[in-house]
């Protein structure tokens, strides 16, 4: 049986403040939950986790759980940021509620969409999932941003994501162009490559915006 | 109430036996300039382009004795302009009747710039493709089959080497035997389909092709839309109807599509036209070029250019050699003798003998000022600048800083008009409207009115403190943690996004001198008609203080606050000096320093305030051109008081430190 949103709010919250803080258990009062709470024991019922006294253990027929609970979370937000537009308290919001939507496969999905994100947009990682392992497996090129070449790398670019009108014009009208080849020279103090027989410098912002294709 | 029903008739245009124009386009760095300057000579007059604050060349030339008028104008990469040059580009096209555009291209980037000749066949102008650049290309192993580029593009090519004048002869052949061919391209029918849909909705006169109206529409800009708004009239409702149903039905980002569109059919007209062999190694400007902007030693290159061209150059010879050479041999030994002895035999009235050989007369300062010191400093400064520009140095330098700038609210191209400024501020000033947005054109104003000592400045106060160890030292710091500070805490305050970095790097060459020798003709002209009037103006306001005792009223109303300097009364006029040229007043420090007044803290002290105090008449005047009154003097009161509190800070400093002694 699904659990219920507030226990998987409780299971994820336990992750953050026990495998990623590197703590072995967690206060209640961290949790922002009373010893009481329906969402504990719905937890405890299902032996995900081991409440003694005010500290809560994540139980290891809890981790699975807890960690695409996690998963969910941060695809979210990657959903509501990257490609929603919705940034800030709302797109965090937002995120909170679609989150608990993210079941039966709808996640790897929203994964694949996604291109298999490594971190969330707080530079938080996500945890991979079975879709992002058979993507590795197969060797799928993915889609990345011009940040995640190395220098002397060549790519092909697949689209610009720049919200400003202007400089996507103006990248555009330099010949930054979908379909065009390239090849990252430099990544430091600037992004510099070449497009055809001319180089090209952009700072880290916009080189975050120009997708590319590896290979 | 009559109604005329008939067409208004146009007017004629001003000039009914007006020459034939000759536009050139291209993009920036593709040696449009070159080719304006080896067509049109050595005459051409720069001026604003009517209406706008962009200036451009024109000049004349004559083919097959036929008179043509040559325009020359700012790069542009697209007819749908970003950029304030960009925008008076494509206004000139809007306005102007060319018998001839030619386009000049980089053969090495063909295909990057093609669309571009796309748009302007499709705007139904009657282009020449000038392919210029082709020696680099050779040299990189290119091929490029310019008779099959001509045939399937159906208009006159012609390859050229504008460095070299190669083409030239050849150019002037297609000027002359230019006849309108139709060339003629279609995109993807459904794109077809739109702009016709558009085109036919619009019914009246333009100077541009109807699809190329349509293009501008669909992909909304604004002053397309304003144009036609106005031609059509009343029909225009269903203009934008027609636009507005073509962007929702696509659901697409139109501008991206026709980009696509047209390097699809860039690709295949450039089929079987380009060859180009596998890159083999790296070359020696390639090399040379990852060298400067790598920061381990882009940095150290930095420094060495900076001695070099700057203080070598600029420093020990402009200001030194030909400085001492100009003023000390040629003014005070030969000219002004002689001349104050003319004065003194025939100009009877004193006042006329003060105007003309006085303390502050025309002939001993400001001509002596101009001619002696300003010119060799700034010439020489302007030649180093022209030399490192036709190298291709100062993009790589934008990149190199960009990461400090943008501490400081700016990106890296903020850094070309801020070099500038070393030369001349004004000037300098007047090329901030080169960056993209309002708040880094302040920033970057605020910091050429207060951090930036101008060429003519920097050599007298290099001159002036490299007498006391140490000075130089305590000056350098406090000018470069003023910037610093400033520039962090204008970031800070100025609301507005920050800025976007974006570049072309133009391959590294070796410095052309017809480019370098024309680059800095140029700007000493600009220099000269916009300073000299000035040099006189600023002695003859002295002359008319020191006559009427205005001068003496407010070097005494200045005294309390050079005290609190620590400085002595006499100082004052160096400051009130100051404002007319930056230069004067460290020049009036080098007087007061020769008579053995200033202790070295007094001297330091005096050359900090000095240096962030206002700028000079020349560059207010221009600041309140380029920004407004409300800014220009929210700006110069800024840097009056700052000024007048970092000295009065620094005096304490070293008084309370003992350094310097």
């Amino acid at each position: 049986m699904k659990l219920t949103v507030k226990a998987e709010e409780i299971l994820e919250a336990l992750w953050i403040a026990t495998v990623e803080a590197g703590d072995n258990a967690a206060l209640l009062q961290t949790l922002g939950v009373g010893p009481d709470d329906d969402g504990l024991k719905e937890l405890s019922a299902r032996a995900f986790i081991d409440v003694r006294g005010e500290r809560v253990y994540l139980r290891p027929e809890g981790r699975p759980e807890a960690q695409m609970m996690v998963r969910r979370h941060r695809l979210a937000e990657r959903l509501m940021m990257d490609i929603l537009d919705l940034k800030g308290d709302k797109g965090e919001a937002r995120a909170c509620e679609f989150e608990h939507l993210l079941h039966q496969g709808v996640d790897s999905k929203i994964c694949t969409l996604l291109n298999h994100p490594t971190t969330c947009p707080h530079g938080k990682p996500i945890p991979p999932g079975q879709c992002c392992e058979e993507a590795r497996s197969h060797g799928a090129v993915g889609v990345v941003a011009l940040t995640e070449l190395r220098a002397g790398e060549k790519a092909e670019i697949v689209y610009l994501s720049t919200a400003d009108p202007k400089k996507m014009q103006k990248l555009m009208s330099m010949g930054v162009l979908p379909g065009t080849p390239l090849q990252l020279n430099r990544t430091f103090p600037s992004y510099i490559f070449r497009v055809g027989n001319s180089e090209f410098a952009v700072d880290q912002e916009l080189a975050r915006e120009i997708f590319v294709r590896r290979g | 109430m009559i109604v005329n029903l008939k067409p208004v008739p146009q007017p004629e245009p001003l000039l009914v036996a007006a020459e034939p124009k000759i536009l050139l386009f291209g993009n920036p760095n593709v040696g449009k300039s070159v080719l304006f300057n080896a067509l049109t000579g050595a005459y051409t007059t720069v001026s604003n382009y009517p209406g706008t604050s962009v200036e451009i060349s024109r000049g004349r030339c004559e083919v097959d004795g036929v008179r043509y008028q040559v325009l020359d104008t700012p790069g542009m990469y697209s007819l749908l302009p970003i950029t304030e040059e960009e925008r008076v580009a494509r206004e000139i096209l809007l306005n102007e009747t060319p018998h001839v555009v030619l386009h000049v291209i980089d053969a090495r980037n063909l295909d990057r710039m093609l669309p571009m000749t796309l748009q302007l066949v499709e705007a139904g102008l009657p282009v020449i493709l000038v392919v210029n650049i082709l020696d680099e290309a050779e040299r990189l192993g290119m091929t490029i089959d310019l008779k099959l580029l001509e045939e399937k593009l159906g208009l006159p090519v012609v390859g050229a080497a504008m460095a070299h004048r190669r083409g030239l002869a050849e150019i002037r052949a297609a000027i002359a035997g230019y006849d309108r061919r139709r060339a003629a391209f279609v995109y993807a029918p459904d794109l077809e389909g739109d702009i016709s849909r558009v085109a036919s909705r619009l019914l009246g006169d333009y100077r541009l092709d109807r699809r190329a109206i349509a293009l501008l529409l669909l992909q909304r800009d604004p002053e397309v839309t304003e144009l036609v708004l106005s031609t059509e009239g009343v029909h225009f409702p269903q203009v934008e109807e027609a636009v507005n149903a073509v962007v929702f039905e696509r659901r697409t980002d139109l501008h991206l599509r026709i980009s696509l569109e047209r390097q699809r059919i860039c690709r295949a007209l450039l089929k079987g036209v380009v060859h180009q062999p596998e890159a083999q190694g790296k070359r020696f400007s390639e090399r040379l070029s990852d060298l400067t902007v790598n920061p381990w030693t882009g940095f150290p290159i930095l420094l060495l250019v900076l001695y070099l061209g700057l203080y070598q150059f600029v420093g020990v010879f402009g200001a030194g050699t030909i400085v001492d050479f100009l003023e000390g041999t040629l003014f005070e030994e030969r000219l002004n003798p002689w001349l104050i002895g003319l004065a003194d035999r025939f100009v009877l009235w004193s006042w006329l003998h003060e105007l003309l050989v006085g303390e502050y007369g025309i002939f001993t300062l400001a001509i002596r000022y101009a001619v002696a010191l300003v010119l060799p400093i700034v010439g020489t400064y302007f030649l180093a600048f022209s030399i490192i520009e036709d190298t291709g140095y100062f993009p790589r330098l934008a990149l190199l800083v960009d990461r400090v700038f943008k501490r400081i609210g700016l990106n890296g191209r903020a850094v070309i008009p801020l070099v500038l400024g070393f030369g001349c501020d004004t000037m300098a000033t007047m090329v901030t409207r080169t960056l993209e947005t309002v708040r880094e054109r302040i920033i970057a104003t605020v910091l050429l009115a207060l951090a930036i000592p101008c060429s003519a400045q920097l050599g007298v106060i290099l001159g002036l403190l490299s007498g006391v160890p140490g000075a130089l030292a305590v000056w350098s710091l406090c000018i470069v943690l003023i910037f610093l500070v400033i520039g962090f805490l204008a970031a800070r305050v100025m609301p507005g996004e920050r800025p976007m970095f974006y570049m072309e790097i133009p391959p590294l060459r070796m410095p052309q001198l017809r480019n370098v020798l024309i680059k800095t003709y140029t700007r000493m002209q600009m220099y000269f008609l916009e300073i000299f009037p000035l040099f006189l103006l600023a002695s003859v306001l002295l002359w008319a203080g020191k006559m009427t005792g205005v001068l003496e009223r407010l070097v005494s109303g200045l005294t309390p606050a050079m005290h609190a300097l620590g400085l002595p009364a006499e100082a004052a006029a160096a400051f009130i000096f100051g404002f007319f040229r930056r230069d004067f007043g460290a020049a009036g420090l080098y007087d007061l320093q020769t008579s053995g007044l200033l202790t070295p803290v007094q001297l330091t002290v005096a050359a900090v305030t000095l240096t962030l105090f206002v700028p000079c008449v020349a560059q207010f005047l221009m600041m309140k051109k380029e920004r407004g009154w409300n800014t220009a003097i929210g700006i110069g009161l800024f840097v009056t008081v700052l000024a007048f509190v970092v000295g009065w800070l620094l005096n304490r400093l070293l008084l309370f430190t003992g350094v310097l002694g």
